[in-house]
């Protein structure tokens, strides 16, 4: 177990492309830490360095208090799973997990690697496969088995490329809780590259936002939810995505395509003298006002809305409502669905309304949003005005303490249920 | 799949029955010859009148053992030779070709190509002037050396081809796994090659074991003659008998390797070894 500490990575492919464009990162012993961004951003690029599979262009790579630049894969002592597993065809289960402890010549005797696959093929439960092919195999215990392979020896950190991305939805989800709770139970520092922001959401400590190889911000995922620091991390944490509006500045108004809010002073000189902003509102943020409490009304601003479709998915009902943005903001948007690999399909409104919510496609209807939630952004430069770096500290530190008493009582469970069995 | 109708299964069953007597015949009549006695030859019937080994008698033990035992024993080791240096090369040259970026890689695989589709017969006449020179004529190394160029570029083109077809990720995850180049070479990448390499060894041999235009213009003894050019040294008991029963014989017990190969490789050839290896 290391941490593992990135300074200034930079990668220049032969052609000329700059893939990762200086990143530096503190990964710290034992933390689950996930490098997110739309593909091309060189996220897998970035782990493969840290590997050993690419080279270093230029900077500096510590795996503990060790420069390992020069160093090849094998002297990195990490465990790698990918995202088409790699696992050796010709090999059983067992084998394909023994593989890595058998490399190590003599330094394991053949009763030691059959404890230590045995223990890794009960923890992923795979005891019953053990003489299978990986042909033989579905996908999940495919994907367990090159688990089993990383966790057999005792690495310095596992890597992970896009783990579950080749599995279907429900089993997704079983094996990042499976993830999860491995990583915990093991304390491994972990760097895990995802597309997926549930993924990066869900499993990670701290999560890396990257964009065409430059980190745009290192945050707890709260941290990102709550206090993006620019457009791209704000559209690309949370789904349904975050919702962007033209904002029009007069005086102390902002007028959005719907509704004016009144402007804080706070608010007021943060935007300064800039007339045009883009303003961001998550879908949860809003609510059906019939379904609220008159308390609650007043604080908010309301604004009637011609609703086009609606989806209805048990836990929420999404609404959709078009508008007509203005030309001025039209060219940064779009450029950043671009940059989250959308479809640059028409500008909506989503909103996550309360399923109880009698909204139905074409009704007009009456929401309701709370304007202390809203964000509002540079339209050159993308940043988050509404930042608050102080709330972004806290958040994180919070964070934090709560990581490490989740791996103190993980480790606390492990050695109990050792001790009684 | 639909189901046959009753004549298109009459069809297929005559087309097959063509085919095989198409393929199966000419094998069919040089055993019966074989099998004849010399004086028998000029009977007109296919089977032997009376079966006899008298044939395969004078190929190993008289008159034409000289000739032949000496000419199978050279086909064998050539072959194999040629066979076993041209698959160790052709392995490390298309793995390189397969995974590495380098200059002139193109050009070695046009080269190779190009090489193998040189007519044989234009090559042979300055090799022949070229070796009488160097003193390779009528040596092993001397049809070892034309067979290497042309099993080379067919098992390059053959083991490129299946190398590409093996993941990469194999290797870089045997490589983070803890093994070294040449470890995860021999550990993931050789073991997957396994039925692509016995495929391409199985080919260049039959290509060496084959070759007659070679055999009989850069040997004239029988320190290197090869069976096939041997066959046309045959002579018969008498000037009156003709050696097509000897021949035919000689060339039953050459066809024999091939068949032995082909039923043993049999399942190495047959892939589908990598299956599994990624998302299936």
């Amino acid at each position: 177990m290391a941490a593992i500490t990135l300074k200034d990575i930079v990668k220049r492919y032969g052609d000329g492309y700059l893939a990762v464009k200086g990143v530096s990162l503190d990964i710290a012993d034992g933390e689950f830490v996930i490098l997110v961004g739309p593909s091309g951003c060189g996220k897998s690029t970035l782990l493969r360095m840290i590997v050993g599979l690419e080279d270093i262009t230029s900077g500096e790579l510590k795996i503990g208090d060790q420069v390992v630049n020069d160093k090849a894969p094998r002297e990195r002592h990490l465990a790698m799973v990918f995202q088409n597993y790699a696992l050796y065809p010709h090999l059983t289960v067992y084998e394909n997990i023994a593989f890595p402890l058998r490399l190590t010549k003599g330094q394991f005797t053949d009763d030691e690697i059959r404890e230590k696959v045995e223990f890794a093929a009960k923890t992923l439960e795979l005891q019953d496969h053990l003489d299978r092919k990986p042909a033989n195999l579905s996908g999940g215990q495919r994907q367990r088995v090159a688990m089993g392979r990383a966790i057999v020896r005792d690495a310095n950190a596992f890597l992970f490329d896009e783990p579950l991305s080749n599995l279907d939805a429900k089993l997704r989800g079983q094996m990042r809780t499976e993830i999860a709770r491995m990583q915990r139970r093991l304390g491994t520092t972990t760097v895990y590259v995802t597309h997926d922001q549930t993924e990066a959401m869900t499993l990670g400590d701290r999560v890396a936002v990257l964009r065409k190889g430059e980190l745009q911000q290192v945050a707890s995922p709260r941290g990102l939810y709550e206090q993006p620091v620019n457009l791209f991390v704000a559209g690309f944490i949370g789904s349904p995505p975050m919702n962007f509006l033209p904002g029009e500045v007069s005086g102390d108004t902002l007028s959005l395509p719907f509704a004016d809010v009144p402007l804080s002073d706070d608010l007021r000189s943060r935007i300064g003298s800039r007339d045009i902003v883009i303003v961001g509102l998550r879908p949860e943020h809003f609510a059906d006002t019939s379904l609220l409490e008159d308390g609650k009304k007043d604080a908010g601003v309301t604004f009637d809305a011609e609703v086009d479709v609606t989806e209805w998915l048990g836990s929420d009902l999404y609404a959709y409502v078009p508008f007509e943005t203005s030309s001025e903001v039209a060219g940064t948007l779009e450029e950043l669905d671009r940059d989250l690999d959308g479809e640059g399909m028409r500008t909506q409104l989503v909103v996550a309304l309360d399923s109880e919510s009698r909204i139905r496609d074409g009704d007009t209807a009456t929401l309701w949003f709370d304007p202390a939630k809203l964000m509002v952004f540079d339209p050159e430069s993308g940043e988050n005005l509404t930042f608050d770096a102080d709330r972004a500290r806290e958040i994180d530190e919070r964070n934090e303490a709560d990581r490490k008493a989740s791996l103190e009582r993980a480790q606390e469970r492990e050695k109990r249920t050792q001790r009684s069995a | 799949m639909r189901t046959l109708t009753t004549r298109a299964k009459v069809a297929w069953a005559v087309i097959t029955v063509v085919v095989l007597v198409w393929a199966l015949l000419p094998v069919v009549s040089i055993i019966a010859t074989s099998f004849k006695l010399p004086s028998q030859l000029n009977l007109g019937t296919f089977w032997p009148k009376t079966w006899t080994t008298t044939n395969y008698e004078q190929i190993f033990a008289g008159s034409a053992k000289d000739l032949f035992l000496p000419a199978l024993r050279n086909s064998i080791g050539i072959s194999l030779i040629a066979t076993f240096v041209a698959v160790v090369l052709a392995t490390l040259a298309a793995y390189a070709i397969a995974r590495l970026d380098f200059r002139g890689k193109k050009l070695i695989l046009t080269t190779a190509l190009g090489v193998s589709i040189f007519p044989v017969i234009s090559i042979v006449t300055p090799l022949f002037n070229l070796w009488r020179n160097i003193g390779l004529y009528d040596t092993w190394l001397g049809l070892i050396i034309p067979y290497l160029s042309l099993t080379l570029p067919i098992s390059i083109w053959t083991l490129a081809a299946f190398f590409r077809q093996i993941p990469w990720e194999l290797e870089q995850a045997a490589q983070v796994d803890g093994a070294t180049s040449w470890q995860a070479f021999r550990k993931a990448i050789v073991p997957l090659a396994a039925p692509g390499v016995f495929t391409t060894a199985l080919i260049a041999f039959f290509i060496a074991w084959n070759d007659f235009v070679y055999g009989i213009s850069l040997t004239s003894t029988s320190a290197a003659r090869p069976v096939p050019a041997a066959l046309a040294f045959f002579t018969g008991a008498s000037q009156f008998e003709e050696p097509t029963g000897a021949i035919s014989a000689a060339a039953v017990v050459v066809t024999i390797p091939v068949v032995i190969l082909v039923l043993l490789f049999q399942r190495q050839i047959v892939s589908g070894l990598t299956q599994g290896a990624v998302k299936g």
